[in-house]
């Protein structure tokens, strides 16, 4: 047996090759869940559980309603992770290792809770939005300028530095918390202009067109497909995607062609925090309607992967960003249908993505079984 | 490369057979008329939320009904995660929705006001009567009549430690003994409680003192571990707690085992002795079971149900847990004479001879917010002697910072 790298792969080859390993995941885990059943001494069925988190993330084995409403939050999550994953996008290509986007989402839900908390009623709702959308961009460009600045300037480490700019951004976000709590000591901002409180629903983006409050995230797909689109256009098709391609590519390339690699990497980080702040904003006015340091939840890290496997597609973003999703609203609803630990999900999901990245040798690599021909 | 793939899709058909001939036997589930959402913040490993599970177990056992008209939500963050488990359970079917703790409380809220014909409860909150709405409830227990229970437990403790001239002089603050308190967050149910378990050693020991150090966290068994062992360093020698962990506890037991140190510990919500067999008193827990029967078996006949709901050992809504080898004699008969007291409505924890405030007896404290700022300024709790705790609505509301307790942080 030995092993050569590969010119290039088919793309049905390619696909093909990821289909199986997700497939060989879906058995490995299976047995993994039969192991944790004998062991708790229940007859687990892999099959079950699967189904159990097909449920889980659209609702299957239920009535309509759940169906409906189960799959949008599904969508909707699944939306706002691809949005973080477009933001680190052009950060990537460039071979920029930001893994900042937990903060740089964080200071743009600070931005845009700051907004709705201390201008809600006292502008027009449309200005509030534009102050909200404003305020979480600035702060997310900013957050991420700073690391570029200071590539550009001194060549820092990109990768701590991102790294430890999250641990900042938790710090201040809970500073906020403590400013903001309602009520004091709680610990908790409660959900801002929520019912029964003054200013109901205002800064709500699903109520933007209708008074009430209703569950509306289409307003979220649009605008993150609409984002999609405009960074695939982006990446390809405009001059400075051209730039951030080459100085990914090589430096010194990049520099000898005349392109400004200091300027590159600050314009592109920033762009990278912008997109990463606006989803903060998402967070705040569309999904959660509070904020806390489990605003961002972990999906700034999450995301790294989602646009790592999609090759900076974005479009190729959402298909990743679904099948994790599907994973964390799957393993919710295994603990409760089956009493099962949250965590035995977890492991599942973990074993789904070790295959998928593993499988990515297979594309990269070819493997020749018995002896070798000349 | 062919022959492994054949292998693999062999044993996934496998599977699928084995899988889809066991789950056509258990599949047919009927849609039980009767449901109840319980959306908890933790799951069964943690001791805050397995009360309240095994509350809501207890309760369906004595409606007669069921776990399959209940529709468990376990380890729901304080985030749109709860509102999201809320509007689950009712597309579901639950006539009643329950939210276990205080952070779920706006989420809940929001829930109620989109579906006025499903009731919710947001335990230990504080804003159903301001919100107004018919079906959004609070519920809390009169736990502080239970710290106070376990405050005299503590002093009986001590009582006997200075007969025995256990009481050194690195436990001292002048003339006044130290003890110490664990604390989760500063507002007013820790701070109730805390005054309750003050007020119940001082009514044995008279001359205590009370650093209460915070961890702003319920649930942290290090920060819990760190803040008893400052205490216990500053020379405390009775340990209380108000934050869910065993970490306070064991720390106790480590230090008097271990390190040849007087000091007791006092829990809260589960039995201690299995992780401080000799430091661990007792602990002030509470019977949820009373109330969410009360609450399931209301919606179960279609009847309404308080807006506000605290009890205490009237209804056995609290206790504590058995008492530790370490008390002193005649504790379990004290205790009993002051269940049978708060039974017959002759104690009263916050009795304003018992304490003062700057020096001065209280004649007025407020016990409910009006005005959105959190600050209470409506219902003079203080009336016949006494604050009236969880009076105008279940949870705690005291928050007057009383002499002889200083908060460290």
């Amino acid at each position: 047996m030995h092993i050569s790298k590969r010119d290039g792969i088919a793309t049905w080859k390619a696909w093909l090759i990821r289909l199986i390993a997700v497939l060989i995941a879906l058995v490995v885990a299976g047995f993994v869940i039969m192991m944790v059943g004998s062991m708790r001494g229940v007859s687990l069925n892999p099959i079950k559980v699967y189904m159990s988190m097909a449920d889980g993330a659209f609702g299957t084995s239920s009535s309509w309603m759940i169906t409906k409403m189960r799959s949008w939050i599904t969508i909707r999550d699944c939306m706002i992770l691809t949005c973080i994953a477009i933001g680190l996008a052009p950060a990537f290509k460039m071979r920029f290792w930001n893994i900042g986007a937990e903060g740089q989402m964080l200071v743009g839900a600070i931005g845009a809770a700051f907004c709705m908390i201390n201008l809600a009623g006292k502008v027009p709702t449309p200005v509030l939005f534009l102050c909200m959308v404003v305020f979480a961009i600035l702060a997310g460009a900013f957050w991420g300028f700073i690391p570029g600045f200071f590539k550009a300037r001194w060549n820092t480490n990109e990768t701590l530095f991102t790294l430890m700019m999250n641990y900042i951004a938790i710090q201040l976000t809970s500073f906020c918390v403590a400013l903001w709590e309602y009520p004091p000591g709680s610990n908790s901002v409660g959900t801002i202009n929520g019912a029964g409180k003054p200013n109901t629903y205002i800064g709500w983006i699903g109520n933007l067109f209708k008074k009430g409050f209703d569950d509306d995230y289409m307003i979220v797909v649009l605008i993150v497909l609409f984002l999609a689109a405009l960074m695939y256009i982006y990446l390809r098709y405009t001059k400075q995607g051209y730039e951030i391609a080459v100085v990914g590519e090589s430096e010194n390339t990049a520099r000898y062609s005349g392109i400004r690699v200091p300027y590159v990497y600050m314009r592109t980080m920033a762009i990278s925090g912008a997109i990463c702040g606006f989803a903060g904003f998402l967070a705040v006015s569309a999904v959660s309607r509070t904020i806390s340091i489990d605003t961002a939840g972990g999906r700034g890290f999450t995301a790294i992967i989602v646009a790592w496997l999609a090759k900076m597609n974005p479009f190729v973003m959402i298909g990743i960003s679904a099948l994790l999703t599907f994973m964390s609203k799957g393993a919710i609803q295994i603990a409760s249908d089956f009493g099962l630990n949250e965590y035995v999900s977890q492991i599942i999901t973990g074993i789904i993505l070790f295959f998928i990245l593993g499988c990515e040798f297979f594309l990269n690599y070819q493997v020749h079984f018995g002896k070798q021909k000349q | 490369m062919k022959r492994l793939l054949a292998i693999l899709m062999c044993l996934l058909m496998v599977l699928s057979i084995v899988g889809c001939q066991s789950g056509a036997k258990s599949d047919a589930k009927e849609e039980a008329p009767f449901k109840v959402g319980a959306v908890l913040v933790g799951d069964e490993n943690e001791g805050y939320t397995y009360a309240h599970i095994e509350g809501i177990k207890g309760a369906l056992k004595r409606l007669g009904l069921s776990e399959e008209n209940v529709i468990w939500k376990y380890t729901v963050g304080e985030t749109e995660a709860c509102y999201d488990a809320c509007v689950d359970c009712v597309a579901k079917g639950a006539k009643l929705v329950i939210t276990n703790s205080y952070g779920h409380q706006s989420f809940c809220e929001q829930a109620a006001a989109k579906y006025p014909d499903v009731e919710f409860v947001a335990m230990t909150g504080d804003t159903a009567k301001k919100s107004g709405l018919a079906n959004f409830h609070n519920a809390f227990t009169n736990i502080y009549e239970a710290r106070y229970v376990g405050g005299v437990v503590a002093g009986m403790k001590l009582q006997q430690l200075i007969d025995e001239g256990k009481v050194e002089d690195k436990n001292k603050d002048g003339e006044n003994i130290k003890i110490g308190y664990v604390g989760a967050y500063p507002y007013a149910e820790v701070v109730s409680g805390y005054t309750a378990f003050y007020l119940g050693i001082k009514s044995v020991v008279p001359n205590v003192v009370m650093d209460v150090q915070y961890t702003n966290s319920w649930f942290n068994i290090t920060a819990e571990s760190e803040a008893a062992k400052a205490l216990i360093e500053r020379g405390c020698i009775i340990i209380g707690q108000h934050a869910d962990s065993t970490g306070a506890p064991a720390t106790c037991e480590e230090y008097l085992t271990k390190k040849n140190t007087t000091v007791y510990s006092v829990g809260y919500n589960v039995d201690m002795l299995a992780n401080a067999p000799t430091a661990a008193l007792t602990s002030p827990t509470n019977e949820w079971v009373e109330y969410y029967t009360y609450a399931i078996g209301a919606v179960l006949k279609g009847e309404k149900f308080d807006t506000n709901w605290a009890k205490g050992f009237a209804d056995d809504a609290v206790a504590v847990t058995k008492l530790g080898p370490s008390c002193a004699p005649g504790t379990q008969e004290k205790v009993d004479e002051l269940i049978a007291a708060f039974k017959a409505g002759k104690l009263n924890v916050f009795d304003t001879n018992t304490f003062t405030v700057g020096g001065v007896k209280v004649e007025e404290a407020f016990a409910t917010d009006t005005d959105g700022d959190w600050v209470n300024d409506a219902d003079n709790a203080v009336f016949d002697g006494y604050y009236h705790e969880s009076y105008f609505q279940s949870a705690p509301s005291f928050s007057l910072r009383i002499d002889g307790i200083t908060e460290l942080n």
